[in-house]
């Protein structure tokens, strides 16, 4: 049984070998709706793996996974390591902020060295966008597009990782989703996560996803995402079956985008009030790490709604799907 | 001798149990290889009424050719629905070959415990074995040819018949 060869642009997707399979995950952007189903089955399959005594199954076996974060996270960085672990993979961390990039080596000498040292994937996060496409790119260059890339955020651009696991969180609360309506609410424009959150949901086929808020916090153009944009936030949770709340991002904020912390939880910060004005039975969910009192209330942080903790245990299972189908491709 | 006739997998089922009967503890519990074996190890489970609910073991985490051939697709989450230390276990597949399935469940079976014992039943044993592995129940030894395998699936009813394909 031979399948047909699938058809491949000529400009090529950097994320995709030729046979069409994802070689790197750098975007959630351009990945077709198989490749994420795929992603997200793969993770559900993986959630079991958790429970069980010995919680690992060795299919990264042999395999030295780096993390290199060049910018800080606890969250996403430990769940990549727990992933990449319970997939039986070696996990080096690399305290790049004080190393061999604090004395002055580019990127690109670090990654060979990397290399060099037998590397079979990278996790990444860096300030910069487009920093883990460049590794990409400069794997492919040297010949060794066998080791693989996974973008854990870069910049504004994107987090897939972020983007999956809250697709598979929504997937898994309300099975289908295209009768759904999702609000994105917050800082869209520093967003990365908010992004790959619109890319992966308009990709499955969500039947409306909104962008709510201030027209300062937006990026120009939004709507052409594929979002419905709203600047008020009673209007914008209105029958809402999902509202994902993004962290106000005081560290990216320069220049006067917003008066203050405070008149922007009284205009946009998830209360019970306005919580109300969504459907009864929506989830809330946040990335992480929460701002209490800024975009969220904590009655409604810690309130029978919000999916927030369920979001981290699903991130693992969706780290191990990607990582193990990358090392299988 | 070539294969002519397919023989009928329900009625290989019933001499499956009829063969495991006699070795029943109380303690058995059976455990079904997807997606064949699972199909095998419920229609055991009502034949010799075992009160247990039977375990199903997905052993795509654990393959041997991982590297070369990557994940499979679609892989249908493994569920073990009872406690595995001590048990006496009962692994059950369609069709043994190479045993280097058999050799992936056997070690995902250990990350749920210690079992006091793993015997295996098949309806199918097609030869050919890599590894040292040996099916104590057993109810057909077909002879194939290296392209040829055999699969079991079920018919619009939800009857287990077996059909002959090509390796591709």
């Amino acid at each position: 049984m031979h399948k047909p060869a699938p058809h491949i642009p000529s400009h090529r997707n950097p994320q995709l070998n030729a046979n069409g399979e994802l070689n790197h995950l750098l975007s959630i952007d351009g990945l077709p709706r198989e490749i994420l189903t795929q992603i997200l089955d793969t993770a559900s399959s993986f959630l079991e793996v958790s429970d069980r005594d010995v919680k690992k199954v060795p299919l990264l076996r042999g395999k030295s996974v780096f993390n290199l974060f060049f910018e800080n996270s606890t969250r996403t960085r430990t769940t990549f390591e727990i992933a990449a672990k319970r997939l039986s993979a070696d996990v080096i961390n690399l305290d790049v902020g004080r190393s061999s990039t604090a004395k002055g080596e580019t990127l690109l000498d670090t990654i060979d060295n990397l290399v060099a040292m037998h590397a079979d994937m990278f996790v990444v996060r860096h300030a910069a966008s487009g920093a883990p496409y460049l590794i990409a790119e400069h794997l492919q260059r040297i010949g060794r597009s066998d080791v693989h890339v996974v973008n854990a955020g870069d910049g504004r651009h994107a987090h897939p990782t972020q983007g999956l696991l809250d697709t598979y969180t929504i997937r898994h609360y309300k099975k289908d989703l295209t009768n759904l309506t999702v609000a994105v609410v917050g800082d869209i424009l520093h967003s990365r996560v908010a992004r790959s959150d619109i890319h992966a949901l308009t990709t499955l086929g969500t039947g409306e996803v909104r962008a709510v808020g201030p027209q300062t916090l937006l990026p120009v153009a939004v709507e052409k995402m594929g979002v419905r944009v709203f600047h008020d936030l009673s209007e914008g949770l209105r029958d809402c079956d999902v509202i994902i709340m993004l962290r106000l991002q005081n560290e990216r904020m320069n220049g006067a985008l917003l008066p203050s912390a405070r008149e922007y939880f009284d205009c946009y910060g998830l209360t019970p009030k306005t919580l109300a004005l969504a459907k009864p039975d929506a989830i809330v969910m946040h990335p992480g790490p929460m701002n209490r009192g800024v975009e969220i209330d904590s009655e409604v942080a810690d309130g029978s709604q919000a999916v927030i903790l369920p979001q981290v245990t699903f991130g693992i299972a969706v780290r191990m799907a990607v990582m193990s189908i990358l090392a299988g491709n | 001798m070539p294969l002519t006739k397919l023989p009928d997998a329900e009625a290989q089922c019933a001499e499956l149990a009829e063969l495991i009967r006699p070795h029943l503890q109380a303690n058995t519990v059976l455990v079904g290889i997807h997606s064949g074996g699972a199909w095998i190890a419920r229609r055991l489970r009502e034949l010799l009424e075992l009160p247990s609910e039977v375990g199903l073991i997905n052993v795509s985490f654990h393959r041997d050719d991982f590297g070369e051939k990557g994940l499979h697709r679609q892989i249908k989450p493994t569920s073990i629905p009872f406690d595995v230390e001590g048990r006496s276990l009962i692994l059950v597949d369609d069709v043994l070959f190479t045993g280097r399935t058999t050799r992936a469940a056997i070690n995902e079976l250990f990350d749920y415990g210690r079992p006091a014992s793993i015997k295996l039943a098949v309806l199918a044993d097609r030869g050919g074995r890599e590894l040292p592995i040996f099916a104590e129940f057993c109810t057909w030894k077909p002879e194939l040819g290296k392209d040829e395998e055999l699969v079991l699936e079920p018919d619009a009813t939800g009857r287990l018949q077996w059909r002959r394909a090509e390796h591709a």
